[in-house]
């Protein structure tokens, strides 16, 4: 089966204008408005988790040529139909997020750190190789960094891992680390005069010793 | 993903509104009846984000560092915990990090993959940092992406390009203008700009 992301978009080549906003300026048709509160109240339903709305909303067909609350609308219909959550009868019990709880589940958030499970594999200043091989369905471990090599920063302790998350196979926590790139090592001769470094953030089981 | 439109295409768009507005509307009266949402939330959930949680509540975190060093030390070690402090948490900033510019590196914050974004402390994103161009062009070519915000950065600066690829937030602390010595913490966070924190700004010294 293949898995087509159409939001991996670091270092590709796109020769639209960066459009400054005004701070403030929040939506700019009231459905938009509308179509943030239905996609977080659905998501404090429990139906699906963040990773399956971010594979959702990459995978559709159109993301390119969609604004962003489309792509939030489109993929919140489509989540409702592959979820069962339109089913008759409803097979689970949702959570209903009440207009007296907005304020305390904002602040609240969902925490994703979890207890690791065995020791960390990488050690801050360790150098590593970032997976080459794509696998066929959610990660987040962007185009551009795969198969280089960089520095492990940070360590942030265990955290759901995306992969599993996305596809309902569990958290299987994971332990993330920052990454540093020199952008040599990324980008080659295209890289700047005065190189800039670049991070991301990076599940172990994308990294290997060099 | 769509960002810039030609005056043809934005009268297109127009006809098209209410045809989303309907979408929307149909959306949210079938949910409702399906008893998975409690439409006066929804108004709760835009209100919170117009008029309580964005990029003030950043500035003041910032303003807070530029004048307490033992804030700022607690910042740059535990921001999840220091931005706690000041009534800031929770959703899209549940794990977050600050970074900090200086005359030798500047900060720039990035989500290649989709749009992650500090909300507690910035709210909502701008389009642009959810748009192709921004994204495409933050991580290879930083200095170019700067230029469309009116930012020039002198050779030796350094840039350092965070991009937010799991649960990790970023918030940058950028450099305090010269000639603020007397502000109080309140003027100071009124010159604290989202872009700044973002990275595509720096702060103006004040009028």
């Amino acid at each position: 089966m293949t898995y087509l992301s159409n939001a991996d978009l670091g270092g590709t080549e796109e020769r639209g204008a960066i459009v400054r906003e005004p701070e403030g300026e929040l939506f700019h048709a009231s459905w938009e408005a509308r179509t943030l509160a239905l996609s977080l109240a659905m998501g404090a339903t429990g139906l699906w988790n963040i990773d399956m709305n971010r594979a959702a909303r990459e995978t559709l067909i159109g993301y390119r040529n969609l604004s962003y609350y489309e792509i939030w609308l489109e993929a919140l219909e489509n989540l409702l139909l592959s979820s069962g959550a339109m089913d008759e009868p409803a097979t689970r019990t949702p959570q209903v997020l009440l207009a007296g709880r907005v304020a305390a589940t904002l602040a609240q958030g969902t925490p994703y750190s979890r207890p690791a499970a065995q020791a960390a594999r990488f050690a801050v200043n360790q150098q590593v190789r970032t997976r080459t091989q794509q696998p066929a369905h959610h990660t987040r471990l962007p185009g551009y960094v795969r198969g280089k090599v960089g520095v492990i920063e940070r360590v942030h302790g265990a955290f759901v891992f995306a992969d599993t998350n996305a596809r309902g196979l569990g958290e299987c926590p994971q332990w993330l680390y920052t990454v540093v790139f020199e952008a040599g090592e990324l980008w080659g001769k295209d890289a700047p005069a005065k190189a800039s470094l670049i991070s991301v953030d990076a599940w172990e089981p994308y990294l290997e010793p060099p | 993903m769509r960002n810039n439109e030609s005056e043809h295409e934005s009268e297109h768009r127009d006809s098209q509104v209410s045809e989303l507005e309907l979408r929307v509307r149909a959306l949210e009266h079938v949910l409702t009846q399906k008893g998975y949402i409690d439409p006066a939330a929804l108004d709760e959930l835009i209100d919170a984000y117009q008029t309580k949680i964005g990029p003030r509540n950043g500035a003041r975190v910032v303003a807070r560092a530029w004048c307490d060093p033992a804030f700022r030390a607690w910042l740059l070690d535990d921001a999840t915990a220091a931005i706690a402090s000041l009534g800031y948490s929770g959703r899209q900033s549940e794990h977050m990090v600050a970074v900090e510019n200086s005359a030798a590196v500047h900060n720039l914050v990035v989500c290649t993959l989709c749009s992650c974004y500090p909300w507690a402390v910035l709210g909502l994103p701008p389009v642009w940092y959810k748009s192709a161009p921004y994204r495409a062009r933050a991580v290879k070519d930083p200095r170019g992406a700067l230029r469309e915000f009116g930012v020039e950065l002198p050779e030796s600066t350094r840039i350092r390009i965070w991009d937010s690829t799991a649960e990790v937030r970023y918030l940058i602390i950028p450099r305090r203008p010269a000639g603020t010595e007397r502000l109080t913490e309140t003027d100071l966070a009124a010159l604290v700009t989202r872009d700044s924190m973002i990275g595509t700004g720096l702060v103006p010294a004040p009028k």
